[in-house]
């Protein structure tokens, strides 16, 4: 009992000595991640950023003389625990705002919880449109989908110069057909023709028939907004078909896979993501040296990167607000304009939404390189 | 034209596939009057073993490639003849629909167990034969659709060759015709029944082989779709007749490819299967199925 009571008080005392520094008490941020479960690749990348920007932060004195206090909870990569965790960091840990989720799916679970105890939530990487439309504390620091379609048109445009490009879109994915949308929208304003569109469906193998239709069209380029497996086979047999043209589409190709199947194949095709880490800039460099550092020469992925702009664009807020409250937090991270993260300038849109850059990448040799960076 | 040709050609490749399959459940319905439902799974596995073989031999090799489809072909084989020991066999005699649902489970234990050891992820399958493209008259040429013609036609006259020049086949023929006479007449039912179902699966594997050499991404839910159209090609061309399995695998494949070229694209299942519906209206026992009247 005593020895469990004088374990209790150390803290206290601990802090008491410190200084003023460390009088005040730590600004509480709940996390809720997919630290385990089929998700955990990309929770475990999101978690390692997310706490590399809290240590940073820490280290150089906090934010309005505060030090961060960092509250992980792990959901399994599981439907409905999302949902009990927040609750939990919301009612009895009592955070001033909520960081979470690389899955759109249980992002959805948390932010009505959010909205509804109005406590800023800010999602690293959830690109699903309805994440923010759930409230007004919502938040993402990602891009979403449809910004994809333009900036791959304007990348086809006026970096490859294409004048007639072909769309194949799979119709039974809601993420390819946004992308296709919106690249026919920004591709035909800049005076580039859509010249045929060919559909199919995810789990197709044989996509000649819909080559073949494209290759009679004519084409200087084809968009396929789809995802990796898929983009390996129709690059693939698109060059047996000797239809050269370039081959492009969104972050759903960025996969090892996509060069496994594809092999020589899918040389020379691009594809836009959120970041990458061998962009020249130098915040992007900074970044990826002290993540090297921290874990053991680990190369932070783009869920790395996001997590740490997470915690960011949140100091940053806090900074502005000069409080925690979480009417005046809400209202500052609103207000975010052209913050410089590691994954772009950021400025949050009336939507809620991460007004963004993104990066093309390409396929050079078996390996995936940066090609160029895009503005909205 | 070219359009048109080029067309032909992707659609009788893939035609020439679905037949391979379609051969299989026709066969075994032929003699046992059931569909087995883990054939289109028997297909995936064959596509494994040649992803596994493909590792010991050289890529680009016409004797590496016919090594790999031999051993597919072997190993599928006697899988199917395992199966069919180990499920079928103990519910011969038990109403057809028992058959029936066992299929269904053997066809889910393989899918999913295929899972836990090749794991979901999709893999790619080596180039195991030499490839060349060439250009015929503005119509591009695959070496790899060319040997998918060639292993069919091959594989469709050696079947049609067991089935009507050979003992076993007679045996077989006579078990389709009627079982309990053929007993009577010596026929060991059990042999000729395990012997459908290895060459049925046998079949199976070279399509496999052979769609993972056009589709070079294979994961053990890959039989899934295949299947089914060869299914519905063997009912197209009528259950239970191996020319009709093969005419409409190959009528299946070309519509499919035909659609999927135009700007229906969305559409083209829907169409190939709304193709099927027609002729069953008008041929109820498909193409060059007979129509027999159930005897009680």
């Amino acid at each position: 009992m005593t020895k469990a009571l004088s374990t209790l008080l150390l803290p206290v005392f601990a802090a008491a000595v410190a200084g003023s520094a460390l009088a005040q008490a730590p600004i509480k941020v709940g996390e809720f991640a997919s630290l385990t479960g089929k998700e955990a690749a990309f929770g475990q990348s999101s978690h390692k950023g997310t706490l590399l920007a809290i240590e940073e932060l820490n280290a150089t004195g906090g934010v309005l003389g505060r030090q961060f206090e960092l509250l992980t909870e792990d959901n399994q990569s599981k439907q409905g625990e999302s949902a009990t965790i927040v609750k939990k960091l919301i009612s009895r840990d009592q955070v001033v705002a909520l960081l979470g989720e690389v899955a759109s799916g249980r992002s959805l679970e948390a932010a009505p919880i959010a909205q509804a105890g109005k406590i800023p939530m800010i999602s690293p990487s959830s690109t699903n449109k309805r994440v923010t439309e759930m409230g007004s504390y919502i938040f993402r620091v990602c891009f979403i989908d449809p910004f994809q379609g333009t900036v791959m048109a304007k990348f086809a445009r006026n970096s490859l110069h294409l004048q007639k490009v072909a769309l194949l879109t799979s119709v039974s994915s809601a993420y390819s057909v946004d992308l296709a949308k919106y690249f026919k929208e920004t591709f035909a304003a800049m005076g580039g023709t859509i010249t045929i569109e060919q559909k199919y469906s995810e789990g197709d193998k044989d996509f000649k028939a819909q080559l073949t239709a494209v290759k009679a069209a004519g084409v200087d380029g084809i968009f396929v907004p789809g995802y990796y497996t898929e983009a390996a086979l129709i690059s693939k047999q698109a060059r047996e078909l000797e239809l050269n043209c370039p081959l492009f589409g969104g972050d759903g190709w960025e996969a090892p896979q996509l060069i496994e199947i594809g092999g020589k194949a899918v040389e020379g095709t691009y594809y836009s993501t959120h970041y990458s880490p061998e962009s020249s800039s130098p915040g992007v460099q900074g970044f990826v040296k002290k993540f090297r550092a921290r874990y053991a020469d680990e190369t932070p992925d783009a869920m790395a990167a996001l997590g740490y702009d997470s915690v960011m664009v949140l100091a940053d807020a806090i900074k502005r607000a000069g409080t925690t409250d979480h009417i005046k937090l809400r209202a500052a991270i609103a207000a975010t304009r052209n913050f410089d993260g590691v994954t772009g300038r950021t400025t949050i849109d009336a939507h809620r939404n991460a007004t963004k850059s993104a990066v093309v990448i390409t396929v050079k040799d078996g390996e995936f390189k940066f090609v160029e960076t895009i503005t909205p | 034209m070219s359009e048109l040709l080029q067309q032909l050609l992707n659609g009788l490749s893939l035609g020439a596939i679905y037949a391979l399959i379609a051969l299989g459940y026709t066969m075994v319905y032929g003699v046992l009057r059931f569909i087995n439902f883990a054939h289109s799974d028997v297909f995936m596995v064959g596509a494994f073993i040649g992803y596994y073989m493909g590792k010991l031999v050289p890529e680009h090799t016409l004797w590496g490639g016919l090594a790999v489809l031999g051993a597919a072909m072997v190993g599928c084989a006697l899988l199917g003849m395992t199966i069919e020991r180990l499920a079928y066999r103990p519910l011969r005699g038990a109403p057809t629909l028992n058959v029936l649902i066992t299929a269904i489970g053997v066809s889910l234990l393989l899918e999913y167990t295929g899972q836990v050891f090749f794991g979901a992820a999709p893999r790619n399958f080596p180039a195991v034969f030499p490839v060349r493209s060439f250009s015929l008259g503005g119509v591009i040429v695959s070496s790899n659709q060319l040997i998918v013609i060639a292993v069919s036609v091959v594989l469709m006259v050696v079947l049609q060759f067991i089935v009507y020049r050979t003992k076993i086949g007679t045996a077989m023929r006579a078990v389709s015709l009627n079982p309990k006479a053929a007993v009577l007449m010596g026929v060991n039912n059990d042999v000729v029944i395990s012997f459908t179902f290895g060459l049925g699966s046998a079949l199976a594997a070279a399509g496999g082989i052979l769609y993972a050499l056009n589709y070079p991404s294979i994961d053990p839910l890959m039989g899934v779709m295949p299947g089914l159209k060869a299914f519905v090609a063997a009912i197209l061309g009528g259950i239970g007749n191996i020319p009709g399995a093969a005419l409409g695998g190959l009528i299946l494949g070309t519509v499919e490819t035909f659609v999927a070229g135009s700007e229906w694209s969305t559409y083209k299942d829907a169409i190939a299967f709304a193709i099927l519906i027609i002729i069953l209206l008008f041929r109820p026992a498909g193409l060059l199925g007979k129509f027999t009247v159930e005897k009680v």
